[in-house]
């Protein structure tokens, strides 16, 4: 039974704090917060010379037998980081790297248009909004719009509305 | 919610905390007025407070005490107030908690609501956190939104439908004719959540793929027409119409194709249209082509096809890309079990990927092992297309493994007992029991299971090479070789070498006889010299052939892998980018910061959060061009200028570089810097570049300098120019008492 989708969208920046956290799956806090230690410990130490995926076979190396945990032993980080922020989605290994690899440049560049050249403190003040964007792109674990046209619109719509 | 000054004004107080125990002290008071603010009646302000706790949450302090308001917010009116709740819904409520259950009646209400906007809330919450109750109470909801009108809450309740069918795979009859009707839709987010939907039905139930299977000529339709339409600016990505739904698509039609012929046959002249025509040069286009091989290699498809979808792996191993080299030896990695012979020709590349950095690509070609296996495997197989240079540089490959001779020469042994036919196998497999036949015979490996061999085993398989008429006179050759050589490592059948040998003495194949002769000489006149003779061969010398073996004996990367510390870890932005909020987005490279990683952890936090504020400010999207060090200008006079640029900077030595530029109008001659430094300091300089510096700034002369040092503090240098401009001949000198740290330090 292939569950193919996202397990969760992560954006944290370098020192490890979490400016978005989206989870797919169902997880406890507490593994919650082990995953999000173990994504910033993997994906930080890698450089310009890596890819931008990361397989992990056996992530979490702790023993918290959980029957979540299982579900999702076979999967793959792919990552992206642009200036001081890594944007990490998690997939399942037989997901198609590189479609969600420009998945992640769409959701940026959207972030980009709507916060006006956005940097980490906009997404810091404003992260409600940034939830709002994640919703109308990623829906259920899968890519909903990929239209950033459309997805602009939508949010100057809901901003409208405040 | 416009911008709550509230809000703002927290977040700015928890970020100017200086501590952590500062932090929790802010944290702990505002968490204090927020649940009292909670528990007043209906004030205007719930859904700012409600903000304010979930940003605390975000940071990872507990905030379960608002899962309440979070029920209550829901159920309120205004649409500021129903949005925060639903977002705290999603962040704080999960399936596992008792008040998820209260919140369904009203997402029942909210999916019937008039405004889309509303629905859509509903929607999104459940698709996200929805339990299975949840989802079986709402799902005849669900399945009349799909039929809406509005194609923005169709596209959303397609893919709630998909979470639906996840969490409960019987309700999905309930959607099989919508999904169906769906796919006739023109909007592509719609089309989008209708393939995931069909998708996710397939894979559940395979009654369904049945049922499905009638839509493949709708899918291929939809396809042709995304790959040859104009262009869309909508949905285009860097030429390509929509990639996300081609890919889709593409991965709908490999389950719907899979193991059934007739469906293969549908879809096979469109994989080839897709495989031929698509643009490869940016990441688009190559996740589409990716797919499309995938599918074709799981398909019925017939064998132009595969071939031609082996060559797209293969063209995407030139790639410049790691990322595109890294998938395509993943996927030939699986291709080749089953189709080796046309990923042979790529083996060359593969190889070269050895050379490659990172270690999740060497991975794939990484081990000697495999490389051996992999090119033994073919040599069973095909041996006799194989190329000439095959078996030496194979041989080369081999000595060079060394910690694998036992084991490479049990395989070949086994190998050579089942069949001689393939000469290329049968030469290399001698050559092997010849150098290592005392492996053999010892009988123990690691990476294989034992076999007893005896000598008179070994002899006989070089003897039924030597005697087949299978045999190439190469082939003998090597057989006849090796079993000379055996007689050095074996103790007990030397004198059935012996005979052997002298029998080929008078071998009717000039070379054999040669041989022969030869060695019987070595048996008679020279035993004392045979041992030495017939050693162990060294490491053959990597000669250049056609086919660059990658060097088997480079190691894997060490992968630098102690987790950074996640505490105040401090970066050096070079100062000119602070606040420098470039739009560089017409840079299409995402770029990386070219900071060292290397910076030591600060241990006071004052140092990480000023330079968060510095991380902050840069503009996500900015390009940051590395800054090359900056170069000071130490003298200046009559339009000759010295500039001095510090590299490679460590505790105790510098590199500098001196460069002297000219804008006058005529050359500067005879140029000459000496320097002087102070005893503590060592000096050493090297040639310069030239001693003429041409006029009007066309070209310098540059000299490099060594300085090693105990102390940092005592780094001075006393600079002497001599020159002649202008036909006259000048002397100078500078002091320099400070150095500039290159950007990086």
């Amino acid at each position: 039974m292939t569950c193919t989708k996202i397990r969760f969208i992560l954006i944290q920046n370098r020192a490890g704090k979490t400016r978005l956290a989206k989870w797919y799956m169902q997880f406890d806090d507490d593994e919650k917060q082990k995953l999000i230690e173990e994504v910033h410990a993997v994906v930080t130490v890698r450089d310009a010379k890596h890819t931008n995926f990361v397989e992990v076979h056996s992530f979490l190396l702790t023993a918290l037998a959980c029957f979540s945990l299982s579900l999702f032993m076979n999967f793959k980080i792919i990552y992206r980081r642009y200036a001081g922020l890594y944007f990490c989605i998690c997939v399942d290994v037989t997901d198609n790297n590189l479609a969600y690899l420009e998945g992640i440049h769409n959701f940026v560049e959207v972030l980009n248009e709507y916060f006006h050249n956005v940097c980490e403190l906009d997404l810091v003040f404003n992260f409600y909004k940034v939830y709002t964007v994640v919703d109308e792109m990623f829906l259920a674990g899968e890519i909903r719009e990929t239209s950033q046209t459309k997805v602009l619109k939508q949010l100057l719509m809901l901003q409208s509305l405040e | 919610m416009s911008p709550s000054v509230c809000l703002q004004e927290m977040i700015r107080v928890i970020r100017g905390a200086r501590t952590q125990g500062e932090e929790r002290g802010v944290i702990q008071r505002e968490c204090a007025a927020i649940r009292a603010q909670f528990r007043q009646a209906d004030n205007g302000g719930r859904s700012h407070n409600l903000a304010k706790l979930l940003y605390v949450h975000m940071l990872g302090y507990p905030a379960h005490f608002g899962q309440m308001e979070c029920v209550r917010l829901i159920a309120s009116s205004k649409y500021s107030e129903k949005r925060i709740g639903y977002l705290g819904a999603m962040m704080l409520l999960d399936e596992k908690q008792d008040a998820s259950l209260l919140i369904t009646n009203s997402i029942k209400n909210d999916l019937s609501h008039s405004s889309q906007h509303v629905q859509s809330l509903a929607l999104c919450t459940l698709a996200c956190m929805g339990s299975a109750e949840m989802c079986r109470d709402l799902a005849p909801e669900i399945e009349r939104l799909l039929k809406a009108s509005n194609s923005y809450i169709k596209k959303k309740a397609a893919l709630c439908a998909v979470h639906i069918v996840r969490k409960i795979p019987e309700l999905g009859e309930m959607f099989t004719p919508s999904a169906h009707s769906l796919l006739s839709e023109k909007n592509h987010g719609v089309l989008h959540g209708a393939v995931i939907l069909i998708t996710e039905l397939c894979e559940r139930n395979p009654d369904n793929l049945k049922q499905f299977r009638k839509s493949v000529p709708e899918l291929v339709q939809i396809m042709k027409n995304l790959v040859t339409s104009g262009y869309s600016p909508e949905h285009n990505v860097a030429g390509i119409s929509d990639p996300f739904l081609q890919v889709r698509i593409l991965r709908l039609l490999r389950i719907l194709g899979r193991n059934n012929d007739a469906a293969s046959d549908a879809m096979n002249d469109l994989l080839a249209q897709v495989a031929t025509n698509t643009d490869s040069s940016k990441t688009a286009g190559s996740a589409v082509l990716y797919e499309t091989v995938l599918t074709i290699m799981d398909i019925r498809s017939e064998s132009g096809l595969r071939v031609l979808a082996v060559n797209i792996l293969g063209r995407f191993l030139l790639n410049n890309d790691r990322n595109i080299r890294y998938i395509s030896m993943t996927s030939l990695q699986k291709i080749v079990q089953t189709d080796h012979t046309a990923v042979q020709r790529h083996r060359g590349t593969i190889v070269d990927c050895l050379k490659d950095q990172d270690a999740s690509v060497k991975r794939y070609a990484p081990s000697q092992r495999w490389h051996i296996d992999t090119i033994l495997h073919v040599l069973v197989t095909a041996g006799g297309d194989v190329r000439d240079e095959t078996v030496p540089n194979l041989i080369q490959l081999i000595t060079a493994a060394s910690e694998l001779h036992c084991y490479t020469v049990h395989k070949l042994y086994r190998a050579l007992i089942s069949d001689i036919v393939q000469q290329s196998l049968v030469q290399v497999a001698c050559w092997c029991i010849g150098e290592y036949g005392d492996l053999l015979l010892k009988g123990e490996c690691e990476e294989i299971t034992p076999m007893q061999v005896t000598e008179d085993d070994v002899l006989d398989a070089l003897e039924t090479v030597l005697q087949s008429h299978m045999s190439t006179p190469t082939s003998r050759g090597f057989a006849l070789t090796a079993i000379m050589k055996l007689s050095t490592r074996i103790t007990n059948n030397v004198d059935r070498i012996r005979s052997v040998v002298s029998i080929y003495g008078s071998c009717i194949d000039v070379e054999l006889q040669q041989r022969a002769v030869e060695y019987n000489a070595l048996f008679k006149k020279y035993d004392h010299m045979r041992a030495a003779v017939l050693e162990r061969m060294p490491v053959i010398d990597r000669n250049s052939s056609g086919q660059t073996n990658g060097d088997p004996s480079v190691e894997p990367m060490k992968e630098f892998n102690q987790p950074k510390p996640v505490q105040g870890v401090l970066i050096q932005e070079p100062a000119n980018q602070v606040c420098d909020l470039l739009d560089l987005l017409g840079d299409s490279n995402p770029p990386l910061l070219v900071t060292n990683d290397h910076t030591s952890t600060a241990p006071n936090s004052t140092n990480s959060t000023s330079s968060n504020v510095q991380d902050n400010l840069l503009d996500l999207l900015g390009g940051l061009e590395p800054t090359p060090a900056p170069s000071v200008t130490v003298f200046e006079k009559g339009g000759l200028s010295l500039k001095l640029q510090c590299d490679q900077q460590t505790e105790t030595s510098t590199t500098v570089t001196f460069t002297a530029s000219n804008s006058t109008q005529s050359d500067i001659t005879g140029f000459n810097l000496q320097a002087a430094v102070p005893k503590s300091v060592q000096l050493q300089m090297k040639a310069p570049s030239g001693d003429l510096i041409p006029a009007q700034g066309c070209g310098t002369v540059t000299q490099t300098v060594l300085l090693s040092y105990t102390n940092k503090a005592n780094l001075k240098m006393r600079v002497r120019l001599s020159y002649s401009s202008q036909g006259t001949a000048c002397q100078d000198m500078v002091q320099i008492d400070s150095f500039p740290s290159p950007a990086w330090s």
